[in-house]
């Protein structure tokens, strides 16, 4: 069991464990979708959303049916299974009240179903053997962390429009290249708090 | 015992999300009833929101024609939505360019009516109509084309042009798929509607039609397409088919000599072997009548021992251009695979044909 606070973790997701910039997870749609701040503020959202949602539910699978039944080898097919579900389930509902959302998400709104980042958390919560409470700090932390790379990114890249980037650079290369220089930067956070 | 577990517990799991996942669907999903306006209509429609523009209009008996069954993968449901349709999807783009993006046209089966629409659509596509029909007849041509005649039972007639096409509606896994087969019957023959069908292995339209047989109810909606057949008689008309390409020109051909018997019209139509052949006897006896008709069938694969062929041999197009003059005003229809058409094309352009005056069914 692991001892910090929810508190804690949920500062540490944000910051010194952030599982974009450390963990390098879910990488696709952060390139993808980080050309406008509006936009990965959406997206950053709704991934915040899914991962407290589905890391809280797939808890309960876990502890409840999985690991009580000895099936802890569904894991993977079972998590997967549950966000991909939900995803469906964010995506009427985001159909429903935010039409201009649904429309700026676009196709990447179905593409959180491979978010690995949202897997990701589901089974870090799994490995460093979260409870409760913990769950939902790092669920909520992972995600805003999350949200916080890419509106960072969507920042950088604006600014980026206007400046001399060499063009074998341009594009994703020059992404990558600051995506680096971002997870660099958060490593500054590292001594703050830790969580393993 | 492991085993069991798992798969009761992965079923269970999966059942109860999907459960979840229809509920919502019910009561998120649902966006009562929208107005459904096309060309500025003094009554608009009245359809639940929620369904795509294409499933509204069809059940509202107005036939786009669409050949995936609304999947988004022929691009063929294309019409102008003026108002109300949503900014164009990624699954619309691969099939509209800027200039058709510009002029608001969508796919019809990718637009869901989610409030008031305002759609224009040509006059010609109101008229089309879903038919039930009688198959009269099933007759094999060569070894994989059949002739399938039918008999319109309701509505009783249909007003075709020569070169327009009907959507048969085919039974599949996934439900009803419409398939575009040109009419082969004459225009003047209203009351039937004729098609020359190739078996395409796995395919499900011409799987269905093949084994069709006297008596069987067939549906389709139609007719579609923008051919005109020009009206000058000093025009010549020129057909070029290939494989089964052949069931426009025969309308052509049939419905240009009920109206103008002196006119003058080339038929050239490539096969592989003499296997292949088909009508080229009927088109002899109507050539007989018709002294101004010019049949001309040519093989492409070498023949084999001890058969006799008096036709012309290679590609098609060779023969075109053996055998048209230069700077004769011509209307052409050519309809076959796409390198065919391309051989066709360029020799009836170096022959002083403009290109709006050659057209194409490429299949």
């Amino acid at each position: 069991m692991n001892g910090n606070s929810a508190l804690v973790i949920l500062i540490a997701a944000i910051f010194t464990n952030n599982i974009l910039l450390t963990n390098f997870l879910g990488m696709c749609s952060f390139i993808a979708c980080s050309g406008q701040i509006g936009t990965s503020l959406g997206l950053g959202t709704a991934v915040t959303f899914v991962m407290t949602m589905t890391t809280m539910i797939n808890y309960a699978i876990y502890h409840h049916v999985l690991a009580p039944l000895g099936l802890e080898h569904l894991t993977f097919i079972v998590f997967i299974a549950v966000i991909a579900a939900f995803v469906q389930f964010v995506e009427m509902f985001v159909e429903r009240f935010s039409l201009k959302l649904y429309f700026a998400l676009g196709i990447f709104l179905p593409l959180i179903t491979v978010n690995c980042a949202i897997l990701g958390a589901s089974l870090f919560m799994v490995i460093r053997e979260y409870s409760f409470t913990q769950t939902v700090g790092f669920g909520f932390g992972a995600g805003i962390g999350w949200a916080v790379a890419i509106v960072l990114m969507a920042g950088l890249r604006q600014k980026m429009r206007y400046s001399n980037v060499p063009k074998p650079f341009e594009g994703v290369a020059v992404a990558m290249i600051i995506t680096g220089v971002l997870a660099m930067a958060f490593m500054g956070f590292a001594g703050m708090v830790s969580i393993q | 015992m492991v085993y069991v577990w798992s798969v009761v517990c992965f079923a269970g799991l999966t059942m109860a999300l999907a459960a979840v996942l229809m509920v919502a669907a019910r009561v998120l999903v649902n966006y009562g009833i929208c107005k459904l306006d096309i060309n500025a209509g003094e009554e608009p429609l009245e359809v639940d929101g929620g369904q795509t523009l294409l499933s509204a209009l069809y059940a509202n008996e107005i036939f786009i024609p669409s050949a995936c069954g609304g999947k988004g993968s022929c691009g063929h449901c294309k019409i102008t939505v003026t108002d109300g349709g949503g900014p164009v999807l990624p699954t619309e783009t691969p099939y509209l360019n800027r200039k058709e993006i510009r002029a608001n046209l969508r796919l019809a089966c990718q637009v869901k009516i989610r409030e008031d629409v305002f759609v224009r659509i040509p006059e010609d596509l109101l008229n089309v109509k879903m038919f039930e029909a009688t198959v009269a007849s099933s007759v094999d041509l060569t070894h994989d084309i059949k002739e399938i005649r039918m008999n319109l039972v309701e509505p009783a007639e249909i007003a075709q042009r020569p070169g327009q096409y009907v959507q048969v509606q085919a039974p599949s896994p996934e439900g009803p798929v419409f398939r575009a087969y040109s009419i082969s019957s004459a225009a003047h023959e209203p009351n039937e509607v004729e098609l020359v069908v190739r078996l395409v292995p796995n395919g499900v339209g011409s799987t269905y039609l093949h084994n069709v047989s006297p008596g069987d109810t067939v549906n389709f909606t139609g007719p579609y397409g923008e051919f005109h057949l020009n009206e000058d008689p000093s025009v010549e008309i020129v057909c070029v088919g290939g494989g089964c390409g052949m069931a426009p020109m025969k309308n052509i051909i049939y419905t240009l000599y009920e109206r103008w018997p002196e006119r003058t019209c080339w038929l050239f139509f490539g096969c592989r072997t003499t296997e292949d052949v088909f009508y080229l006897e009927r088109f002899q006896e109507l050539a007989k009548e018709h002294p101004n008709f010019h049949v001309v069938y040519a093989l492409s694969d070498e023949l084999e021992d001890g058969e006799k062929w008096d036709g012309e041999t290679g590609f098609i197009h060779l023969s075109v251009d053996k055998y048209l003059e230069a700077g004769v005003p011509r209307q052409a229809f050519l309809c076959g695979p796409p390198l065919m058409i391309e051989a066709v094309t360029r020799i009836l352009l170096a022959k002083g044909l403009a290109s709006e005056e050659i057209f194409y069914d490429e299949f």
